[in-house]
């Protein structure tokens, strides 16, 4: 479903992504974990389109990313890791501008958009404008729009972030059965480690840019030798605390958005 | 093409929310008919101009529209920034489809804040001709979807709103002041006159002129063709533009 080869991403004299080749199949749940920095943004921003690679290729749902990227567009939908809601408009218009942008017929949104508002227990809160939403809620909100059209891939870079377990749980278990249920291929990025013991059935861990280990759960621990999930990420990728260096001035703006929430 | 409507619609639900910009908007309008308008008014008319609110009334609509029109487009800056652009962008729709969405949601705004000042207009005493308006209508809609465009197409190289002082002072504002809007452009030394007349609003601005029966310099057709010339190489490197756009 989804093949990364050779990839690599320059931003000037920094290399974000070096040299990394990926398969995932369909209808996989494939957990992509890696230290804050470590390129696994970059790397998402290319399988969806927004960078370019600065070398090697990506296919999607057989598509070629680069060159065919209005196919590819058609074959995936993204929870992203910033914000990205309208704030003027409300919850529903925003829903409803996801949907009519990827073309939903009116009698499958209207009732999809209460279910998934009802799913992130927004639902009360649907005419109110986003920018009177907390930080909490807004994160609801997107994942709610991410899942209203049902992709064959589905991206979410970590779509758990400032969320409380209730929630998390509700959203992994919606996640869960459209696997299940629609065959739903889903490629996703979180710093909780017992979400991906629980949910995700291979993994690979990138740091540096360069991808360090790809197995399953099983496999990993066995070549980490360690009992959890955690340990092995610390072993495999070593205790130092990272800094985010790839874009100054998009991480500026990754910071003020999120100060902003 | 739903998804043009979906665009143009975001476009106009943002604007009408925001009330107190469109007052605020008003603002400059207002201090260019008064300030201006009648300042000069009795000068106009000894140099043998006629009544200059007459003249002036066309170039203040016009130069509302350009602004207008220019600062919605530039709310692809702010869209950038809040991350709303990456969900337009990551969409299975084209990217003519987000320009042409974004441009005419833009126009349409520009349009509804022009037939508010054109009222105002009327208030202080321009007087023109009911039979006008529909003349007067397209030419506005033109010189609304050109500037548009064009504020689309600076927003999509700007990362931050840093650089806008910049754009305006000496790229929309010129474009304003050198159109012929608030002083006649003929017989002016050669430098201005070689600048008006590569300047696509001052085609806007002779056009609505000549629509509400005032005097005009360039033939209609000729002004038309301009606009839209200049509209469709501004849409053609918008749309290069965005497909260069990596978020």
């Amino acid at each position: 479903m989804i093949e990364i080869k050779n990839i690599t991403k320059k931003f000037k004299d920094f290399i974000a992504v070096d040299n990394i080749s990926l398969k995932v199949n369909k209808g996989e749940i494939f957990a992509f974990l890696g230290p804050n920095g470590a390129g696994k943004s970059t790397t998402i921003k290319m399988l969806t389109t927004l960078l370019t690679p600065t070398a090697g290729e990506i296919f999607l749902n057989d598509h070629n990313v680069t060159e065919n990227p209005h196919q590819t567009r058609r074959s995936f939908g993204i929870v992203f890791q910033d914000p990205s809601l309208d704030n003027e408009l409300t919850a529903y218009e925003n829903m409803q501008f996801h949907a009519i942008l990827y073309g939903l017929k009116k009698e499958v949104y209207k009732k999809r958009i209460v279910d998934l508002l009802n799913l992130v227990e927004l639902y009360d809160r649907k005419d109110s404008f986003v920018k009177t939403f907390s930080g909490g809620m807004k994160r609801r909100l997107e994942i709610a729009r991410g899942l209203l059209h049902h992709p064959k891939v589905l991206f979410l870079d970590e779509p758990t972030i400032g969320l409380d377990p209730q929630t998390r749980n509700h959203i992994w278990a919606y996640i869960h059965n459209l696997n299940k249920q629609e065959g739903v291929t889903i490629f996703f990025t979180t710093h909780h480690m017992e979400e991906v013991e629980r949910i995700a059935q291979r993994i690979a861990i990138i740091d540096h840019g360069k991808i360090i280990i790809t197995g399953t759960i099983e496999e990993i621990l066995n070549k980490a030798q360690t009992k959890n999930l955690e340990d092995a990420f610390i072993a495999l990728t070593g205790n130092k605390i990272r800094e985010e260096a790839a874009n100054v001035g998009l991480n500026q703006m990754r910071i003020n958005s999120k100060l902003m929430r | 093409m739903s998804a043009i409507y979906i665009l143009w619609l975001r476009q106009l639900k943002r604007f009408i929310r925001k009330k107190a910009t469109i007052v605020g908007a008003l603002g400059q309008p207002i201090i260019f008919l008064l300030a201006i308008g009648f300042g000069l008014s009795p000068v106009y008319a000894k140099a043998g101009g006629g009544n200059y609110i007459e003249f002036l009334a066309p170039g203040i609509i016009v130069m509302t529209v350009l602004f207008t029109s220019i600062f919605t487009g530039l709310e692809i800056i702010w869209d950038k920034q809040f991350g709303f652009l990456k969900e337009t962008f990551v969409a299975p729709v084209y990217r003519f489809e987000i320009l042409l969405g974004k441009t005419l949601g833009g126009a349409t705004v520009a349009m509804i804040q022009g037939a508010l000042v054109f009222i105002i207009t009327l208030i202080i005493g321009f007087r023109p001709s009911l039979a006008s308006l529909p003349l007067a209508f397209l030419f506005l809609l033109l010189v609304a979807i050109l500037s548009s465009a064009l504020g689309a197409v600076i927003a999509s190289r700007l990362e931050d709103m840093q650089s806008f002082p910049l754009i305006f002072n000496f790229f929309v504002q010129p474009l304003f002041f050198l159109s012929g809007a608030i002083f006649p452009i003929k017989n002016l030394p050669s430098v201005l006159d070689f600048i008006t007349k590569i300047n696509p609003f001052s085609y806007g601005v002779d056009g609505l002129r000549y629509a509400f029966g005032g005097v005009n310099v360039f033939h209609p057709i000729l002004s038309i063709g301009v606009l839209c010339g200049v509209t469709i190489v501004i849409l053609i490197i918008g749309l290069y533009q965005f497909s260069k756009v990596q978020l």
